[in-house]
């Protein structure tokens, strides 16, 4: 079954592949930098990293992001689903200029500018490919339609 | 500009060839996982009639989900790899900005995806802006 107009429900789970990897990340980044080094010799300390609570939030939102992603391939394209997911860098990319204040140079503005020019133009389009239904499958639909 | 992280510099072509094994890994990763969804057909539809259990069981069934998942591993470690001899702010922006075009490609070769202008014009502007949003 091909959807070319997306319901509010796949809008909220496209939102959340590209809000929850950039997050996922973020928190990985931020448990990982608190914690002393870890080597080799001590290989233990790794497991117990995942026990934090930043790393353990961090793993659960990449958890989420690929349950969600998969679910947004099962019914868009993937030339639709990866560019719209991109759109994730924007956002953190805003939250930490006017959440943590921190500085954007004029290249990342530029790229800010390009990932949303991007993603409208694919956001406009079909998200899946229409393809003919297969035979064995239609009769299924109207057999259904039909009760 | 290829700066290392390590005492000896990498070359050009052992950079070039590190950050094509961690593009051709993701986007046969990518495209096995869309080909294997694609076959599993619409999750929601199928957690609808079968609940969480069944959707959670049509796709750990699926073996091109295995297929794509363990190239996505392989992604993974040679990005590693990569990050061992070269400099992150080299291999993400790069590795992330080049895998939405060859996505492109291989969705219109192998996955017969509709790639219009339209497609074609956002992997290019989204490929240039990740690029320069995490450089």
């Amino acid at each position: 079954m091909a959807h070319h107009k997306l319901l509010p429900r796949q809008y909220l789970i496209l939102g959340l592949v590209a809000l929850s990897a950039p997050l996922g990340d973020a928190c990985l980044s931020r448990g990982m930098t608190h914690l002393p080094d870890i080597t080799l010799a001590h290989p233990g300390t790794l497991i117990a990293a995942v026990f934090t609570p930043w790393i353990a939030l961090g793993i659960a939102l990449l958890i989420g992001f690929f349950a969600c992603y998969l679910t947004a391939l099962s019914w868009a394209d993937l030339t639709f689903v990866l560019p719209a997911t991109a759109f994730g860098y924007v956002i953190v990319a805003l939250l930490s200029r006017f959440w943590l204040h921190d500085t954007i140079s004029p290249e990342r503005w530029a790229g800010i500018v390009l990932i949303t020019l991007g993603v409208g133009f694919v956001a406009n389009g079909p998200s899946s490919t229409e393809r003919p239904a297969l035979p064995a499958v239609s009769e299924e639909v109207e057999e259904e339609q039909l009760r | 500009m290829i700066v290392s992280s390590s005492a000896a510099p990498t070359g050009f072509w052992a950079a070039t060839a590190m950050i094509a094994a961690i593009v051709l890994c993701s986007t046969a990763g990518e495209v096995l996982t869309a080909a294997a969804m694609k076959s599993i057909g619409d999750l929601d539809d199928i957690r609808a009639h079968s609940g969480m259990k069944g959707a959670i069981r049509a796709v750990l069934t699926c073996p091109l989900f295995f297929a794509g998942v363990s190239f996505l591993a392989l992604a993974f470690f040679s990005l590693l790899f990569a990050l061992n001899h070269l400099n992150l702010s080299l291999v993400a922006p790069a590795s992330a900005s080049l895998t939405l075009v060859t996505n492109a490609i291989a969705g219109k070769i192998f996955l017969k995806e509709n790639v219009d202008r339209r497609r074609w014009a956002s992997a290019v502007l989204v490929c240039i802006g990740v690029y320069l949003l995490a450089h």
